[in-house]
């Protein structure tokens, strides 16, 4: 079974399939480590709102998907698949999933606005 | 007179045991089922999303919660344990490529030794989240729930540090027994008693003047917990109607009770997924050590399991984001 062995757009080519398995598991572990110790330090210049969510937040949201990225592409070989059997598995996560976060998250903003500005006390 | 329906059949597409997608049924079942649990755990981790949108105001702070370490008792580290467990995860994920990797070579020695570890690695994982599930119920330091529902925790004035109930709490005599069958009406249970009553969580905290109340709303500018003065903190306990210690499905010392239901719904959907992938990844571990795979002329099921043990540590991925970091 051939193995594309390149990652990161071809920037780091690995000589075998077991040798790229140990490089994402660094790279992954870099991400992980990152995410710790943002965690644990949580900088205070990143607590700012940035739409509508902290911006330490969107550091983690967007670490997190990559490194999904690189499980589903490397681990689970999803990088050595047809496209079009990569494509039917990926696209309707990448529809539904989001379009579930967005209705939710919007609806809850405004039931929270609604207990917010009523006149019914909910802190008692 | 027989009604004969002509096909003419494209042996290549239909007939069966060819690949359309360049993947073997097996793989491709394996796949969709992935993409429809990964919808599942989509919708849990959406739903605690809007729970806490819907109370982005008073939602817990992960690190008050989760602090515990094996063998620091009493220390406060937040997020090492968890990362420590994520780290074992991936790990375990590693060993499973690597068994595929070997599978593909017909290793038969190298795929079962990495399948062990494989395994090794998950019970280590379901073992951590279990001591994760035991402190979170058993809890530490105790609260008090308002009529409202909301929960008062205790802190000293100095410090802000959390105190525990039993470091203040006067014990009153109290004539009340735990009501079980043979003491009491046979067809009513009673949760076991708690240790301390509401009236005398209430008297120790009048008789320490260092005591203060932190409410479960956040201060938007700093990010803690708002605490109270004195005179509040007061008048805020006489309102307490309930003793909280630890977690339960109804309540919890942490905060918003909807925050220990999903954690226990969504950690324990996911260690159960853990758990019986170290089932299956077991069942196809004896098969391999007995040759299975080997007379078989390749190792598929085995990357098929490892299909589903990298999806269990997908998932967790995103767990530990949205439980313990965000």
């Amino acid at each position: 079974m051939a193995h594309k062995l390149s990652i990161f757009r071809g920037l780091i080519t690995f000589k075998s399939n077991v040798q790229k398995i140990w490089g994402v598991l660094i790279f992954l572990s870099i991400v992980t480590a990152i995410e710790v110790a943002l965690g644990i330090i949580k900088p205070a210049f990143l607590l700012t709102p940035v739409f509508g969510m902290k911006g330490l937040n969107w550091i983690f949201i967007v670490l997190t998907i990559v490194k999904a990225y690189y499980i589903a592409w490397d681990f689970m070989h999803l990088r050595d698949e047809k496209r079009s059997f990569t494509s039917s598995i990926v696209l309707p996560l990448l529809i539904l999933i989001p379009y579930l976060i967005f209705i939710l998250l919007v609806e809850a903003d405004y039931i929270y606005n609604i207990m917010f500005d009523g006149f019914v006390s909910w802190n008692f | 007179m027989q009604a004969t329906t002509n096909i003419v059949e494209n042996e290549n597409v239909w007939d069966g045991g060819n690949k359309p997608l360049n993947a073997s049924y097996g793989k491709m079942m394996m796949w969709f089922f992935i993409v429809s649990d990964a919808l599942t755990f989509s919708g849990f981790l959406v739903a605690y999303g809007f729970s806490r949108f819907k109370n982005i105001d008073s939602w817990p702070i992960a690190d008050e919660v989760f602090y515990h370490f094996p063998f620091l008792h009493g220390v406060n580290a937040p997020m090492y344990y968890v990362a420590l467990m994520t780290f074992i995860l991936i790990f375990s994920s590693v060993t499973m490529v690597l068994a595929v990797d070997a599978g593909h070579k017909m290793q038969k020695n190298k795929v079962a030794v990495y399948m062990l570890l494989t395994i090794l690695g998950g019970a280590v994982f379901v073992g951590s989240q279990a001591w994760e599930w035991k402190n979170f119920i058993k809890g530490e330091y105790g609260a008090v729930e308002t009529k409202g529902g909301q929960i008062l925790q205790f802190v000293s004035a100095d410090s802000g540090e959390r105190v525990a109930l039993s470091y203040f709490a006067t014990t009153q005599p109290t004539d009340r027994s735990q009501h079980s069958a043979y003491n009491g009406l046979w067809y009513v249970d009673e949760a076991t008693l708690l240790t301390y009553t509401v009236a005398e969580v209430q008297q120790g905290f009048l008789a320490n003047p260092d005591l203060r109340i932190k409410t479960e709303m956040i201060d938007a500018g700093t990010g803690h917990k708002i605490v109270l003065d004195r005179a509040a903190s007061e008048a805020k306990l006489s309102q307490a109607v309930n003793v909280v210690e630890g977690a339960n499905l109804i309540r919890n010392e942490y905060g918003n009770r909807l925050f220990a239901d999903f954690f226990f719904f969504i950690t324990g959907f996911h260690g159960f997924h853990v758990f019986s992938g170290v089932v299956i990844n077991g069942i196809i571990f004896f098969n391999v050590l007995l040759g299975t795979y080997e007379r078989r002329g390749h190792y598929e099921m085995v990357e098929k399991v490892g299909l589903y043990w990298h999806f269990v540590d997908l998932v967790w991925v995103f767990v530990f984001t949205f439980f313990y970091l965000v």
